[in-house]
């Protein structure tokens, strides 16, 4: 028997909770769970763990889409039950790994994942940037303003050499988000790609009584900017809401509360990029991601200017930061305004920030260093 | 037989990272519904806007998550995906599965869905990406019944906890955080499945302070493994690094051409506390100095370890930043035991009390951390039944307005103003 719509509480079961953890590591996972000795990454994308007793575990470390399907889950279940015993395990940052017991297994794994295409690219280990984190953008979501799954594809497809390889300074984080409700919480990543609004909601004052709640509305706005109204509609006089445009900051919270607000707009829509963000307290306190661009426009299928300017940042990074340095250490030891120097990065107004506790990111100090942007002062 | 034409995605077909495109044609083989996900996408290329509509309240009978309602508004150009809601299924601790579980999922996924996943979504679940409303209880019950598993959380309530694989697969793991992550997911279901808080609450447990979970900036309650004693450490192993014959951070810098091992300038010369120093050949600590930031454990993984005594900080109130502003997690319990012989129980009152609190002052999707903000971090560790002390704070305030209570001033606030003006003429 199965679901009965008739009955449909009938023989319901609730609250079962995940699958216990315990059925689902590999043999020499679970023997030696909390008497592990230490690790080495002893290629880019295989570690080697070797636990108290002696025994050995070889991680091979891949690539995903996150966005993936069925038969690319049961091509991976195909490679863990040749190699792996039959158990396999995803990472915090969307890729997956292969563990096997001997390096002979090992090594045999890593053939298999190298003959199958690009499907399973083997890396995400140490200095290196490891896969991004992101979001559903245009695949899923309702308020993106841009896309998630092609932006990164594009990124990751640019800087593929860093993701095999391990020659950075430190770790590189990034993550997308589409939209300010940052489902992929990139405000604490060392480059985080940004879905961004720039058009005020529009009002669909025919829809608006169905389907919101218009205190909710007005209560949503952090910045007042959304206010009870009247207007006529079909010869009759209907409760809706009016927004200040000009006290509009974008963040769209409005239309989460209402969907009679939509301000996704193609032209308004891009994505803005924020730097130096990290969420390890090795050696710095963990740091938010700082806005450097504000705006690129929404090139699909490639967003070549989002690939370019990461690449550029990304590069002078490698070249001038030192051994351990992440992002933003480096960019706090050499200055913020040699940051903006180094990646030819035009420094706007739109990074001075405006809006709560501001005045902790201004520049309090008779200290500070020329670079091309004094120009204007000393030449 | 491709139903639309996708120009601007097969673009995305190109260059050596794997293409969800290519993942999705392959799918579309036997799901027909991915290629209106191809074609409505394909659309949104073109128009550079979403074409999914706001929302749209669906679920299983008696939970209040676990599902997010989502339509298509072009569900005559894309039928396949005129409802395409997402499935939460809640994730094992440290995201291990065996291929039989997997296969299962899939077969079930299969049978129901589009055929396409996310392993894994943001807070950590399992994602099936895409199924009908009237699939939804079929899909429960076979869930439930067959597989024994269930769904995770959505909207105002406990989101399913999510740990790093902890002491599964690293020597760093200061606590098991897969087992806490576990037993609290069990304790909490009627949270997890029923939202009953002013706004989301997550739980993220980090085995150290690399918190591999990001558990700093993305959780609400943030556990985030320590310990109280000394670095344990191995001389013999320390001398092998600077001999430059273990590989220092684990090889992490292997393709870098950084030169020698250099312990001073690598170590020494970065420990924020200064709390490392060389006598002879023999490394020292002063360990009442160490913040326990993990680098010299990072750089030497052989020769250094966190101590015998082990626990967890916790911290609270991190988010995203809609509405005030990002916020990470506020140091508040700087040690804690985390054991499973009480059954986290010292843990578990924690958590109640931030709640009982919150639930009563927190207005309408306000994360803690914001009415931390609101009300005061004071007031806050007055309900967490701790006493105030300097590890709470970064510096101490430089404004001076203080809300002193009545009962901290002598005399109380109560005076006669006649009584004053007999001395202070008017």
């Amino acid at each position: 028997m199965g679901y009965d719509p008739k009955n449909p509480m009938e023989g319901r079961i609730t609250d079962l909770g995940p699958h216990p953890y315990t059925d689902m590591m590999p043999p020499v996972i679970m023997a030696n769970k909390g008497k592990w000795d230490y690790h080495e990454i002893v290629a880019p994308g295989v570690l080697l763990h070797v636990g108290d007793s002696g025994d050995t575990c070889y991680t091979v470390r891949i690539g995903s889409p996150r966005l993936i399907s069925i038969e690319h889950v049961r091509e991976m279940c195909d490679i863990a039950d040749a190699h792996c015993e039959g158990f396999m395990r995803f990472t915090t940052r969307n890729n997956a790994e292969f563990m096997a017991d001997s390096k002979e297994k090992c090594d045999a794994l890593i053939e298999d994942l190298k003959s199958r295409g690009t499907k399973f690219p083997i890396g995400g280990t140490g200095a290196c940037v490891t896969n991004i984190v992101h979001t559903q953008g245009w695949v899923h979501c309702h308020t993106p303003a841009t896309d998630a799954s092609g932006p990164v594809k594009c990124v990751m497809d640019d800087l593929f050499e860093y993701f095999g390889s391990m020659s950075l300074p430190a770790q590189v984080r990034i993550a997308l988000a589409c939209c300010l409700n940052m489902c992929g919480a990139v405000h604490a990543s060392d480059i985080a790609i940004l879905g961004i609004h720039r058009k005020p909601p529009m009002i669909d004052h025919k829809r608006i009584t169905g389907v919101c709640e218009l205190p909710l509305a007005v209560a949503s706005c952090p910045l007042g900017a959304v206010k009870p109204a009247k207007t006529e509609v079909d010869g009759k006089e209907i409760k809706t809401v009016k927004v200040n445009a000009e006290r509009c900051m974008f963040c769209g919270n409005c239309y989460t509360m209402c969907p009679a607000m939509p301000l996704a707009d193609p032209e308004g829509d891009g994505i803005a990029i924020l730097v130096g963000g990290k969420v390890s307290n090795r050696i710095s306190a963990p740091k938010f991601s700082k806005l450097i661009i504000p705006f690129l426009p929404n090139t699909p299928p490639r967003w070549p200017e989002v690939t370019e300017v990461i690449r550029r940042i990304l590069e002078v990074y490698a070249k001038d930061a030192r051994k351990y340095e992440r992002i933003g250490e480096w960019a706090e030891r050499i200055s913020w305004e040699k940051f903006f120097e180094k990646c030819d990065i035009p420094f706007t107004d739109k990074s001075i920030d405006d809006y709560r506790l501001a005045y902790d990111t201004w520049h309090t100090t008779a200290q500070f260093k020329y670079t091309n942007a004094t120009d204007a002062y000393t030449k | 037989m491709p139903k639309h034409d996708t120009p601007m995605l097969d673009e995305l077909e190109k260059g050596p990272w794997p293409s969800f495109v290519s993942d999705l044609k392959r799918q579309a083989e036997t799901h027909d519904e991915c290629w209106d996900i191809l074609g409505q996408m394909e659309m949104s290329y073109r128009d550079k806007i979403t074409h999914w509509k706001h929302g749209g309240i669906v679920g299983v009978f008696g939970y209040g998550g676990g599902i997010v309602g989502r339509y298509s508004d072009m569900p005559k150009e894309f039928p396949g995906v005129e409802h395409f809601h997402t499935v939460r299924v809640a994730q094992p601790s440290g995201m291990y599965y065996s291929t039989k579980n997997l296969r299962d999922l899939m077969d079930l996924w299969g049978k129901y869905g589009s055929g396409m996943t996310n392993f894994h979504g943001s807070t950590g679940d399992l994602i099936f990406l895409g199924c009908r409303t009237e699939a939804l209880e079929p899909l429960f019950w076979d869930l439930t019944h067959d597989l024994k598993q269930d769904l995770g959380g959505s909207g105002s309530n406990l989101r399913t906890p999510s740990c790093c694989l902890g002491e599964s697969r690293c020597e760093w793991s200061c606590y098991d955080t897969q087992d806490i992550c576990y037993a609290l997911t069990m304790h909490y279901q009627d949270e997890v499945h029923r939202p009953a808080f002013p706004y989301k609450f997550k739980f993220k447990f980090s085995g150290c302070a690399n918190d591999c979970v990001a558990a700093i900036a993305r959780s609400d309650f943030a556990v985030i493994g320590t310990w109280k004693d000394d670095i344990q450490m191995d001389q013999a192993a320390v001398k092998e690094y600077m001999a430059g014959n273990y590989p220092s951070n684990a090889g992490a810098h292997a393709d870098g051409d950084w030169g020698a091992f250099d312990i001073q300038k690598e170590v020494i010369d970065l420990c924020p506390t200064e709390c490392m120093w060389m006598e002879g050949d023999e490394l020292k600590i002063d360990n009442s100095e160490c913040t326990r930031c993990m680098h010299c454990i990072n750089v030497m993984p052989r020769a250094l370890r966190p101590g015998k005594e082990k626990g967890a900080t916790i911290c609270i109130g991190a988010k995203a930043p809609i509405l005030d502003g990002a916020q990470f997690a506020t140091l508040v319990i700087p040690f804690a035991k985390v054991s499973k012989d009480n059954n986290y129980e010292n843990i578990i009152d924690y958590i109640e009390l931030i709640w009982d609190w919150w639930m009563e002052v927190g207005k309408n999707r306000e994360r803690v951390g914001e009415t931390i903000q609101r009300i005061g971090l004071p007031t806050f560790l007055s309900v967490m039944e701790v006493d105030p002390i300097p590890q709470h704070v970064r510096e101490p305030r430089s404004n001076p307005y203080i809300f002193w209570k009545e009962e901290e001033v002598p005399g109380g606030w109560e005076r006669d103003v006649d009584e004053f003006r007999r001395k202070h003429a008017a």
